[in-house]
């Protein structure tokens, strides 16, 4: 499948937390601007430490990540979010001692001194609440209003990929609606979105393309509706969920 | 009985307040206990009195004390450059001892490291200059009457607003600058922080900087007020754990207070009871502070 504009290039990547016991064996994915790609799989697949390694927080053995043409495999963590590339963790993915705008600035000092301002504002303009409740320690917000903000973190260096862990884990399905709204919002201004859930419906409803691993490795890849429209293949890797409730929300 | 105690606490608490500020900054911002932070306080001391020889020689005019004080602009000098030092002598340990073993996940272990290395860098200040007690200032001073049965001196003055305005600039740095809001960030979730784009090495490299430069500050303070001995920074290791707990761990401003505390209950001990009961001073605040309020005074529950 080709992809038009390709931002994110990963070719046959091996990464594991120890070096002689990859986890991720050889997986190869692409994401386009302005797509949400989702990546589904069993327990264990290794679809969380794939993209923990995509982002430089596990070690690659092999392979290759490419960001908008350039070379950025085993870069550090840090380097990553400079380069365009941003990681919403699962869990502890903003910090609850900060204020929500300490949250945000934080993020913003990888900017130019004059873009800072204009650039939290922007994220004000995306998510009111986070306006609204600047001054609360992050960690007093609730699951949802967490999640919108660490994703507001993320957002506030103009990524060019997105990636997310589980955004909806722990989440009511009303506040996932929320959140995966927002990254309708997000993709639609040009950023590749990369998601890995469990919510296989929720996701599924949103992707525009989706992977799915099984044992570190690609399994199947394809539009949503090129996997849709194989029953066999959606009630085994899918959950049943493509069967059951269709591509709607 | 006169109050003279309380100045003569308020002046062993400052120094206690900035070691123990290091203590706090270790703790909050790489969950580690750091053992050889007295050593930093030694070493600061005597880096002082290495380089404020030379200069002194160099330039003898340098030596003449400044107005009221007993010490020169050689001292001041040496001072500062001796702060810069300590910072470099602290990142050096951290690379070579602390790092690895944090690297490793070893925390443990790099906590009993702390103990060594405690060990190995007073025993070289020993081999140096020898047990012999040197001063940084021989010159008797004229105490100044402050109140009823208190008198201080200039330099002790200068000393306690000098611990002040440190521990004043080291809150506001963390508080109020964006070098400040990384440091925090670091201290409450590494991994997070890197995905925020913050170099974490870097930021680690600055904490021992600042925890070495405020534990030579330190260690002037007290040089100036006693002899400087190779033992003098593990001697008040204790106080110094006491004061940063009391305060409440992670809490600059808790450092301040409860080195002050810290200070003014031994002081007030030694005056009431004797000096033989010094020492028990900290532990009883320690233990004081564990028992009634874990997170100390200033500090934050987890």
């Amino acid at each position: 499948m080709t992809v038009a504009a390709t931002i994110l290039d990963v070719d046959t990547l091996v990464a594991g937390y120890e070096p002689g016991a990859p986890i991720v064996h050889g997986v190869s994915i692409g994401v386009g601007r302005g797509e949400i790609v989702v990546i589904l799989g069993p327990n264990g697949a290794g679809k969380s430490t794939l993209i923990k390694a995509i982002a430089g927080l596990v070690p690659v053995v092999s392979g290759r990540i490419r960001l908008a043409g350039e070379d950025i495999t085993a870069r550090p963590a840090h380097a990553m979010v400079q380069r365009g590339l941003a990681f919403v963790p699962q869990t502890e993915n903003v910090f609850t001692t900060l204020t929500v705008r300490d949250n945000l600035k934080l993020a913003a000092q990888k900017l130019a001194a004059g873009q800072r301002g204009a650039r939290i504002a922007e994220m004000h303009v995306l998510f009111p609440d986070l306006k609204r409740q600047g001054d609360l320690p992050a960690g007093r917000l609730s699951g949802g209003q967490r999640q919108m903000l660490a994703v507001a973190r993320s957002l506030i260096v103009a990524p060019q990929v997105l990636m997310l862990d589980e955004p909806s884990a722990g989440l009511s399905p009303k506040v996932v609606a929320d959140v995966f709204r927002k990254l309708e919002e997000i993709r639609d201004s040009g950023v590749g979105v990369v998601l890995v859930e469990q919510n296989v419906r929720a996701a599924l409803a949103i992707a525009t393309r989706v992977y799915v691993l099984v044992e570190g490795r690609n399994r199947l890849e394809g539009t949503r509706d090129e996997l849709a429209s194989d029953t066999a293949i959606a009630a085994l890797y899918l959950g049943g969920a493509m069967v059951a409730g269709g591509a709607s929300r | 009985m006169t109050l003279q105690f309380l100045a003569d606490g308020l002046i062993a608490g400052s120094a206690i307040a900035l070691g123990a500020a290091g203590v706090t900054l270790t703790y909050s911002i790489m969950r580690f206990a750091n053992f050889a932070q007295g050593e930093f306080i030694s070493w600061g001391c005597y880096l002082t009195l290495l380089i404020a020889g030379p200069i002194g020689a160099g330039f003898a005019s340098s030596v003449d004390a400044i107005g009221p004080l007993s010490v020169g602009w050689n001292v001041v000098l040496a001072g500062v450059l001796a702060m810069a030092l300590t910072g470099v002598l602290a990142i050096a340990l951290d690379a070579i001892l602390f790092r690895p073993l944090r690297e490793r996940g070893a925390t443990i272990t790099a906590v009993m490291a702390s103990f060594g290395a405690s060990m190995a860098l007073r025993a070289l200040l020993e081999v140096l200059f020898s047990s012999h007690p040197f001063y940084l200032s021989r010159e008797l001073q004229m105490a100044i009457p402050v109140a009823p049965g208190i008198r201080v001196t200039p330099d002790q003055m200068v000393l306690v607003g000098f611990a002040a305005g440190l521990i004043a600039c080291l809150h506001l740095l963390l508080t109020r600058t964006g070098i400040g809001r990384a440091l925090r960030a670091v201290g409450e979730n590494p991994a997070l922080a890197r995905v925020a784009g913050i170099d974490v090495g870097r930021v680690i490299l600055l904490t021992w900087f600042l925890v070495g430069a405020l534990a030579c500050a330190s260690g002037v303070m007290m040089g100036m007020v006693m002899q400087i001995r190779p033992t003098m920074g593990s001697d008040i290791l204790l106080p110094l754990f006491a004061a940063a707990i009391l305060g409440g761990v992670g809490s600059v401003p808790g450092a301040l207070v409860g080195g002050l505390i810290v200070g003014l209950a031994e002081a007030t001990t030694v005056e009431l009871l004797g000096s033989q009961w010094r020492a028990a001073v900290a532990f009883v605040v320690l233990i004081s502070v564990l028992l009634i309020r874990p997170t100390g005074l200033l500090g934050r529950a987890p």
